[in-house]
């Protein structure tokens, strides 16, 4: 009744070619963008922001990057991690050699440093694919991850081994370091993903977008049809590197704060990744987002939401309900509903736009 | 090199051994893929799993030889539940789907063995399985090579279940049956094989193999979930030996694990040590470059 497509008519092929060609949905976008800019930072305390927004934010858009190579390109990447790292080392060593230049433009830059080691352990995708593929990135993620340890040039020869995150500023305001409010952190990661998401969805809806899913569905069809498999294939390595390139320098500059990087960025985010993508929707845009929040928030809620029900659970065990409870719900997505949790999004778009005479 | 022939000598032997421990795991992941097109990311966590079944059993005062049989029925029921819960309404899907629902195996099993097993690492009950303990030291080339017996053991071991896989495979109704079902699903099917009876064999069979390497890995260090990173050193060994082929795990195997101790001991403190993490793969890279189907894969030849 109230969200009907009858009556919006297309009088041109921009309007037809809409990414969003209902109003409601338009309308939807704009609560949502409201609800983020000024719902959440209204409502919410310090720590919601801090530890579950801003971590939120940050795998959403780790997780576009994986879903562009694997859900959009279907190259299996198990070296995410890696490149989320390359991103934030490279980006603590530009903001170290470029002090002036502003730290959002150098979070974006880094992102290509990313994208360009993306595409060196691309290369390999072009003679083999599938599982060997896979295995060919695991050696992107054990070797960036020993470089990023065993390098000491990557962390300015500190004696502590890890990076430390410089207090930057944009319009006086502190947006990195200790002093950063967790709202002013969260504006920027927010900005940042908006901006990247815009950007993922206008490349996955036009030109390159096509050519990626034809890859994916069928690579030797795609060749013959005139797309180039090298120009596809590398492409989503360095766009999808990009992403988690960002995603790794907003990691680390605007969540963590630096001490830990030289150990977050194992295969176990890696899968975390992975699994964000599976269970979100493989090749969906808004299952990225819905499969981030899932995977973040789940040790959280188990962590601090039995507890407040009544149910007594120790850290530990939280942790082991949750391996379980994430390969549980991998199997049963998979079983289930392969889209993940994009496609019942869709269903129910799809019950609301005929409801409540369905048939 | 040729200076210290003996450190030479003692460096391949460790290689060698890691090699045969490689071998083993890799060894569980052929079987799997080439009886049923899965490829198991979970066969390393099933090593962890069972060697920490074997332990944890014995912990709660189970003799030694009855958790060993125990640890073989958890495997199995573990064979059965997997054929059951995953496979069976996978049927016919991508492999990649299936390739990521071991990974949902693989966290389950995670988060299980902790919780009943607790996440310390835990001492291989080697005295009471009578496995040899101590070193033999061979005087040669000018210096002392220390062969620890285990490690001739676990030689031992593993050459010895291969050559009855291999037999097994070979020679008996149901490995005629199991290279039917990985042939072809539909034609084993139409010849009246079971699919699902099939799938538990492979699995338990895999299962079997996880239990042995997991006693040989964790008599030679701790029980614990940390022995899953090493697990994953399989997979180059898998892609230099190719995804098909028990021989090819074997000398995809020792490549690696030589090459690996060989690259570790003498270019490792070149740039910072630590290599080992990530030359396995890079040589198994290298190989795939010129081979991309690995020493003794099938070529796959594509159409439309």
């Amino acid at each position: 009744m109230f969200y009907r497509e009858a009556g919006q008519y297309k009088t041109n092929y921009a309007a037809d070619m809409a990414v969003f060609p209902l109003r409601q949905d338009r309308i939807g976008l704009a609560v949502i963008l409201g609800i983020a800019l000024v719902g959440v930072p209204l409502i919410g305390n310090d720590f919601f922001i801090a530890s579950v927004m801003i971590p939120f934010l940050v795998f959403s858009l780790a997780a576009i990057g994986l879903n562009i190579l694997t859900g959009y390109t279907g190259l299996i990447s198990l070296g995410t991690a890696a490149f989320m790292g390359v991103g934030a080392y490279s980006c603590y060593k530009l903001t170290t050699f470029f002090p002036g230049v502003n730290i959002i433009v150098l979070i974006l830059v880094s992102g290509l440093f990313s994208a360009a080691i993306g595409v060196l352990f691309g290369l390999p995708s072009l003679r083999i694919k599938g599982f060997y593929l896979a295995v060919a990135t695991l050696a992107a993620q054990f070797f960036l991850q020993w470089a990023f340890v065993r390098v000491p040039w990557l962390f300015n020869y500190n004696a502590s081994g890890a990076i430390e995150v410089p207090q930057r500023t944009l319009f006086g305001l502190p947006i990195t370091g200790a002093s950063a409010t967790p709202e002013t952190r969260y504006f920027v990661c927010l900005g940042l993903v908006v901006v990247l998401t815009w950007f993922a969805s206008n490349l996955v809806h036009g030109k390159l977008g096509r050519s990626w899913m034809a890859v994916r569905d069928m690579d030797i069809a795609a060749e013959l049809m005139g797309i180039k498999l090298l120009n596809a294939k590398l492409t989503a390595f360095a766009v999808s590197s990009y992403f988690a390139g960002v995603a790794g320098a907003m990691m680390i500059f605007l969540w963590y704060g630096g001490g830990e990087a030289n150990d977050v960025f194992t295969i176990r985010l890696s899968f975390n990744i992975l699994f964000m993508v599976i269970i979100g929707g493989l090749g969906s845009l808004i299952g990225s987002f819905f499969g981030a929040a899932f995977i973040a928030s789940l040790p959280t809620i188990l962590k601090f939401g039995l507890p407040a029900l009544g149910v007594p659970l120790t850290g530990a065990t939280a942790e082991h309900v949750t391996f379980m409870l994430v390969g549980a719900l991998i199997i049963f997505f998979l079983i289930v509903e392969p889209h993940g949790l994009a496609r019942l999004w869709q269903i129910a778009k799809q019950k609301l736009r005929t409801w409540p005479f369905p048939y | 090199m040729a200076q210290a022939p003996d450190l030479l000598a003692q460096t391949i032997w460790e290689g060698l051994v890691s090699g045969v421990l490689y071998a083993l795991i890799a060894l569980g992941f052929v079987l799997i893929f080439k009886a049923s097109g899965v490829f198991n990311f979970a066969q390393g966590i099933m090593v962890v799993f069972a060697a920490l079944t074997l332990v944890g059993l014995y912990e709660k005062g189970v003799p030694a030889f009855l958790a060993v049989i125990l640890t073989l029925g958890v495997m199995f029921a573990l064979a059965v539940t997997i054929e059951r819960v995953v496979l069976r309404p996978l049927v016919n899907q991508p492999d990649i789907i299936l390739f990521m629902a071991t990974f949902g195996i693989t966290y389950f099993l995670i988060g299980f063995g902790e919780s009943v097993f607790g996440g310390s690492p835990k001492q291989m009950i080697t005295d009471q399985l009578y496995l040899p303990k101590g070193a033999i030291d061979l005087k040669i080339l000018g210096g002392i090579v220390s062969l620890q017996k285990i490690d001739i053991a676990a030689a031992i071991i593993a050459s010895l279940m291969i050559a009855v896989l291999a037999l097994f495979f070979q020679y008996t109704r149901i490995g005629r049956a199991l290279r039917a079902v990985a042939d072809s699903h539909k034609a084993a099917l139409s010849v009246g094989i079971s699919l699902n009876q099939i799938w538990v064999i492979v699995w338990f069979t895999a299962g079997i193999v996880a239990l042995i390497t997991g006693i040989m890995w964790g008599a030679r260090s701790d029980v614990s979930f940390a022995l899953e990173i090493v697990a994953l050193k399989a997979l180059p060994v898998l892609i230099l030996g190719g995804f098909t082929s028990i021989p090819g795990a074997i000398v995809g195997g020792l490549i690696i694990g030589i090459g690996e101790k060989l690259g570790e001991f003498y270019w490792g403190p070149l740039i910072g040590g630590g290599i080992e993490s990530w030359l396995a793969y890079f040589i198994a890279l290298g190989f795939l470059l010129f081979r991309p189907q690995g020493l003794f894969g099938d070529k796959i030849i594509e159409r439309i």
